[in-house]
């Protein structure tokens, strides 16, 4: 009996100290980063979405140079595909959890930049030496860099030349009215093909800038004005105007309203559209899919006449670094090692895009053709992508996107869509 | 134990002596010994406490304040975030999708779920017949959300096979998840698809539980076989049923994946739920807050099907 009651607050003990244990792991928990261990060894972890994009092993391989040249420095690479990379961010700036080194989309910087969760970058370049001049861009909110596009993806024209040639024309087009003309004639064609592809699904509304906004980019238009929206000038109009007459040609893809990027693709690769503004980084998949398709790209099509630098759409690997992290100084040495010309010129090779530094030369040597003549766009014209850097992007992009389906569907005109933009836009700015 | 301190009151009887000592030792007794059943069940309270009701607190507190987690200091605001929800006419819009999309799933569940469970459950058919249509009848519940939205997105696209199927059939097809008109009735459609076999098994078990006996008692009275559904079948089987709808209900008000793979709410919020309305709010708006709200709302129209779902599961005990 004496032994029974002895048990019983050794029990209670233990199981007090199971709760107390349950409680204190969940209300703990680890720092920002990975932390400093007793020889001096720092352990950063570095987020993204890259990972999972690039060659098998290829961005570990990068890494190991970097850890070479770094020895007391270790990452630990945090990879996950790019569709849940934002919310679970978002999760972590709101825990104060960021890992250090960080891959941003230029879309979730303002955001970011505005809780305080990401660092401003120049000052700890600058403590480095490392010169910003050598950088293409930087994405910065209230004079402050927050991003460093490491790797551009431009958005060119994709044309199925077979398609075009049953068509009956000779070339991709280059104006708007080319377009319109070329879109008619391959959907004449029948048998479910089509001469364009507006996905405009509202759970990822990036086809507004890829697919609609970029109509007015490549005529030099602009839907800012000294930072603010500006949905409502002649050239936002003139672009969504043309937009809603290739719908109203029923020269689209059906099914527009909930298209999502990856149909838009499939249906290029599938052969059941002639033209689609699409990312350059496509390239190997579409090929890869059907390397029987004969298709080229060219630059976006502009407004009759319009003889200026036409604007191209482009999407970032950016790079920046977590405001809570205890190593910032060893996170900016991984970002300059990442911008660094060779390690970016490499970089940018295997992702198959281009380079965020400058002076890094891509390698055409051992890409598709079709690489190189992006680049010549590219080069001729000049990156745009004015959502960046804009605060709710995503959001701006979906108001924008329902108006639109508005427009199309003919249940408001493209002035008034454009107004009730202007107004959602302005409450959000 | 004090054998001294014990009177023997006859057989079976034994009472413990009240001295000044024992009293203290017997009440530190009684004490510890009412603690012992908490202390079994801590742990489970405190992974509970800690995985469902702190969340919960958690979001219900964010809903009365302006701009949590985006911001650190934010102010409380009272009912601001309630009323901004409840007069926002997307939630409005999705409140009445919602309503739509669960009311026809469950219905068209149960009785989708009734008929094929009958089927199986007959005994015109052999054991082999039955065990195939079994297997046929149970595949869509074996696809995860993320294949039946790729997979049905494939088959409803303007030119994929039920479009070419219909118009073989000389019918003329349609944008189904991409016309307003059609979209909610398709992803109700993928829904009730992908769920009913849960039903059917459950109801299967149901009938397989229903004594022979009273059917050929019933038969042998003149009872036809739609009395024998209705006054045999059905009162066996009512408790089954109801709970498997009130559950279902509950699911179905949750269902957040197929709607966002399929439609993302589109097109022009045809196919908005509460959960797609919650999910945009919190992380394209970026506005937890009235996130929040939404998500607490929703959990109060959820806590009213789940009490009857309790109170039914009472009657049955």
């Amino acid at each position: 009996m004496s032994t029974r009651r002895g048990r019983r607050p050794r029990l209670l003990a233990a199981l007090g100290v199971t709760a107390v244990a349950a409680l204190t792991m969940s209300g703990c928990s680890g720092s920002s980063s990975g932390g400093a261990s007793a020889t001096g060894d720092v352990t950063l972890e570095f987020a993204q979405w890259w990972e999972p994009e690039l060659p098998q092993g290829s961005l570990a391989n990068l890494i190991d140079q970097f850890q070479k040249a770094n020895p007391h420095i270790k990452v630990k690479l945090l990879s996950s595909p790019f569709s849940s990379d934002q919310q679970q961010m978002v999760a972590d700036a709101a825990s104060g959890q960021l890992p250090d080194v960080l891959g941003l989309d230029g879309a979730w910087v303002s955001d970011f930049a505005k809780q305080g969760a990401i660092a401003d970058l120049s000052p700890l370049l600058k403590a480095d030496n490392f010169s910003e001049d050598q950088l293409a861009s930087e994405v910065k909110v209230n004079g402050k860099a927050y991003m460093i596009p490491a790797v551009n993806f431009v958005y060119p024209l994709f044309v199925n030349n077979d398609l075009l040639k049953q068509a009956g024309v000779n070339k991709a087009p280059t104006t708007r009215t080319e377009f319109l003309d070329a879109a008619k004639k391959i959907s004449a064609l029948g048998g479910n093909v089509k001469g364009w592809a507006l996905p405009l699904d509202t759970a990822v509304p990036n086809g507004i800038q890829n697919d609609v906004m970029s109509w007015v980019w490549a005529s030099g238009g602009s839907m800012l004005k000294d930072g603010e929206p500006d949905v409502t000038n002649a050239q936002v109009k003139s672009g969504v105007d043309y937009v809603k007459s290739l719908y109203d040609a029923n020269v689209l893809v059906p099914g527009a309203l909930t298209m999502k990027e990856q149909d838009k693709v499939e249906k290029f690769t599938n052969g059941q559209v002639g033209m689609v503004i699409d990312s350059l980084a496509h390239i190997n998949l579409i090929k890869k899919n059907n390397p029987s398709l004969n298709f080229t790209v060219a630059a976006l099509p502009s407004e009759d006449g319009y003889t200026g630098k036409r604007g191209i759409p482009y999407a970032s690997w950016g790079v920046g670094i977590s405001n809570k992290s205890e190593h910032k100084a060893e996170a900016a040495k991984l970002v300059e090692f990442l911008m660094s010309k060779d390690t970016n010129a490499q970089l940018s090779n295997l992702a198959n895009g281009f380079p965020g530094n400058k002076t890094a030369t891509p390698d055409f040597s051992k890409s598709d053709p079709l690489f190189k003549t992006a680049f010549d766009i590219y080069q001729a014209g000049y990156p745009a992508n004015e959502f960046t850097g804009l605060p709710n992007a995503d959001q701006l992009q979906r108001t924008f996107d329902e108006q639109l389906q508005r427009t199309l569907t003919g249940s408001q005109s493209v002035d008034q869509t454009l107004s009730t933009v202007q107004s959602a836009w302005k409450s959000i700015f | 134990m004090n054998l001294s301190s014990t009177n023997v009151e006859g057989p079976g009887r034994v009472r413990h002596a009240v001295g000044p000592r024992s009293t203290k030792r017997g009440a530190s007794g009684v004490r510890v010994h009412k603690l012992v059943p908490f202390a079994f069940v801590s742990p489970t309270l405190a992974l509970i406490t800690l995985l469902t009701v702190v969340p919960i607190l958690m979001v219900a507190g964010y809903s009365f304040m302006d701009n949590v987690i985006v911001e650190p200091n934010p102010v409380f605001v009272g009912f601001a975030n309630y009323v901004k929800v409840l007069t926002d006419p997307a939630f409005l819009a999705a409140l009445g999708n919602t309503f739509l999309f669960i009311t026809f799933s469950t219905v068209v569940h149960l009785v989708l779920g009734l008929v094929f469970a009958l089927l199986l459950n007959t005994t015109l058919l052999g054991n082999v017949t039955k065990a195939i249509f079994r297997v046929v009848y149970i595949l869509p519940w074996l696809f995860t959300i993320a294949v039946i939205a790729v997979v049905w997105r494939l088959m409803l696209d303007p030119s994929g096979v039920v479009n070419y199927v219909l118009g073989t059939l000389g019918v003329q097809g349609a944008n189904w998840l991409s016309t307003p008109e059609t979209a909610l009735g398709s992803v109700t459609f993928i829904n009730i698809w992908s769920g009913y076999p849960f039903f059917m098994i459950s109801l299967l078990a149901a009938l397989q539980g229903v004594p022979t006996v009273l059917h050929e008692a019933a038969r042998v009275d003149g009872a036809g076989w739609w009395q024998r559904f209705r006054y045999v079948t059905l009162p066996h089987i009512r408790p089954v049923i109801i709970s498997m709808a009130v559950l279902d209900l509950i699911w179905t008000s949750q269902q957040f994946a197929l709607i966002w793979m399929t439609t993302g709410g589109g097109p022009l919020n045809a196919t908005e739920v509460l959960s797609t309305y919650t999910y945009k709010q919190a992380f394209s708006n970026f506005d937890f807050s009235a996130a929040s709200a939404a998500a607490v709302v929703v959990l109060l129209l959820t806590m009213v099907l789940a009490f009857f779902y309790v109170r039914q599961q009472r009657v049955r005990d």
